[in-house]
């Protein structure tokens, strides 16, 4: 990890009786794309309003560029955020939305000007300087949003929930869109997802938390391959949980586990009968009750366009998988 | 389903008239040649320029359009502040107190307010020999209640605020004032204007309270009409209540207008 240019200690913050986030350690490199993974309730939207100064914590540190954020309004913060909603001022065009934030710097007619442009350049906006957020679509409106919280040039951006009020199409383009600007521009992003695959797909690193805890931090690869409790391997991908007793699991991706009619020569196999294919055209998935255990999950990539499935609903297979296909996990 | 559909807009035509039909008449008879209020002898034009002709009643009209003016801008400045901190500031100790506080003028019988007001001038006057009862004592008064209309309005707008545009301005760089100015307020400026004209109409037809602190030799155009029919009514009565219609329904429009408009 480079220099942090983000660091919490302990932070914790309570509303009422519950604990939204609760003693909370956590280093951001500068240039990364960080995202804060959960579900919805796990303190990850909080976080974000920490660093953005909207919360003020109950107890610990935050440290953005190694200054102490404890007496700093949210408006003298070096960070901007794009908001969930978008949060577009709607009796502003779209220009005086993009210049809102250079106005309040006291900036010169001008650049602020040249800035605007450049900025609705970068978002590929140009034309529509003269609009009203009600009369764009959504997926104006979420550029608008970046080029509103980028035109002041953050160190660090905070993005909540970016892309969730996209629709899927669009979101998969404008997730190659946002980590292409977060590298051309060498800024620090720190994102909020509920939606696993978003985090993985986008993150340099990523944080999954839970109940206000971070429950692990690493790179995708980290999480998905090693993870650290049942929690994240269940949360992070699928996994199939198997208890191994002594307070030991082995968490294990149904991709990694073969099926084959004959006994495999694996390190691991157990029999089992298949209960169900679900056919997700570039895969399927096959539910398989294995005798005296729990119902496992394998995966199997459709490679072949004309196979015929050699495996149904019902049939006799082995499961097979190497000695270090899984994950060990204490907790 | 026809007939009742017929039934149900013979009574919509039914209540409709119960309400607009006296309105209606009042408007009608203001063009009435005859000096009788009550028989109508031809078309004329008559009244309306006695009426404008008439000082003593356009002078009480003056005066009553100064203090709806004067009093209306008062409480929408003060009835902003009160609904923003109902709305916005952080649960502090008395708050549901002092909302009930703010609502208290609204359902106060007007004779009590009267009455707690004209001993509220006449102490003052008193101990502080001031204010004399008249314009600014009855600016006050009407400032009183109709500050809590605007307050409740500006309350109900910033509820359904999306909080997130004030915080995207902070986030922004705008310090609090600067976020108040170039967003929130901006935002409810309809209800603002709504509130404005609720408070002047309110102003403009108060009779009760005003006579209480009006003072002697003070006469707005409710106390003058007022007085006018205790001697007996005259058609011009008619063309003063015609205007007071139009400037209201005018007003009731703006207003709608104002608070639709998102």
């Amino acid at each position: 990890m480079t220099e942090p240019i983000v660091r919490l200690e302990g932070v914790a913050k309570r509303f009422g009786d519950v604990a939204a986030v609760d003693g909370v350690d956590l280093e951001i490199g500068t240039g990364e794309l960080f995202a804060l993974l959960g579900g919805s309730g796990c303190g990850k939207t909080t976080l974000l309003r920490l660093l953005a100064g909207f919360e003020a914590p109950d107890a610990g540190r935050i440290l953005i560029g190694g200054r102490d954020m404890a007496d700093v309004p949210p408006h003298r913060r070096p960070v901007n955020m794009m908001f969930q909603s978008y949060a577009l001022f709607p009796h502003m065009d779209v220009t005086a939305n993009i210049a809102y934030g250079l106005r309040r710097e006291g900036l010169a007619r001008g650049e602020i000007a040249t800035r605007v442009a450049e900025a609705l350049a970068l978002v590929k906006l140009d034309g529509l300087g003269a609009r009203r957020p009600a009369q764009l679509s959504g997926g104006q409106r979420q550029r608008v949003a970046l080029a509103r919280a980028l035109v002041k040039r953050p160190k660090l951006l905070l993005l909540d929930e970016p892309l969730a009020a996209l629709d899927r199409k669009l979101r998969e383009g404008t997730r190659f869109e946002l980590v292409r600007l977060q590298e051309q521009l060498g800024l620090t992003f720190v994102m909020v997802t509920h939606d696993q695959e978003e985090a993985m797909s986008m993150a340099t690193r990523l944080a999954v938390m839970n109940a206000g805890r971070i429950a692990q931090t690493g790179t995708p690869h980290d999480l998905y391959e090693r993870p650290a409790s049942r929690f994240v391997a269940d949360f992070v991908g699928i996994a199939n949980i198997l208890d191994l007793g002594d307070g030991r699991w082995l968490a294990i991706r149904p991709e990694k586990i073969g099926l084959s009619v004959d006994r495999p020569e694996t390190a691991h196999a157990i029999a089992g009968n298949i209960l169900d294919v679900a056919y997700e055209g570039d895969r399927s998935l096959y539910r398989v009750a294995v005798k005296g255990g729990p119902v496992m999950l394998v995966s199997r990539t459709n490679m072949l366009r004309l196979e015929r499935e050699s495996f149904g609903r019902g049939q006799h297979v082995w499961l097979g998988w190497s000695s270090d296909a899984g994950q060990v996990l204490n907790e | 389903m026809r007939s009742q559909a017929r039934f149900a807009f013979t009574l919509l035509c039914f209540g409709y008239a119960f309400l607009y039909v006296p309105i209606v008449l009042v408007m009608a008879y203001s063009f009435n040649a005859s000096r009788l209020v009550t028989v109508w002898a031809g078309f004329s034009l008559h009244w309306w320029r006695a009426l404008f002709h008439n000082d003593a009643m356009l002078s009480a009209a003056w005066l009553s359009l100064r203090i709806a003016l004067v009093s209306a801008t008062c409480s929408t400045v003060l009835g902003l502040a009160a609904g923003y901190a109902l709305a916005r500031a952080p649960a502090f100790l008395g708050r549901t107190l002092f909302g009930s506080l703010v609502i208290a003028p609204m359902v106060m019988p007007e004779v009590v307010m009267g009455i707690s007001m004209l001993l509220l001038f006449v102490g003052a006057e008193r101990f502080l020999g001031g204010p004399d009862r008249g314009f600014l004592t009855i600016v006050i008064a009407h400032t009183t209640f109709s500050l809590s209309f605007v307050a409740i309005v500006v309350q109900a707008r910033l509820a359904d605020f999306d909080r997130s545009l004030e915080e995207a301005a902070m986030d922004l760089g705008a310090t609090p004032w600067a976020t108040f100015r170039t967003v929130t307020l901006p935002l409810i400026a309809p209800a603002l204007g709504s509130g404005w004209l609720l408070a002047f109409t309110l102003s403009l037809d108060d009779l009760i309270m005003t006579q209480f602190v009006a003072g002697a030799d003070t006469q707005t155009l409710p106390m003058r009409v007022y007085s006018s029919v205790r001697l007996g009514v005259d058609p011009q009565v008619n063309v003063l209540a015609t205007l007071v219609v139009i400037v209201a329904a005018t007003a009731l429009v703006v207003s709608g207008r104002l608070t639709r408009r998102r």
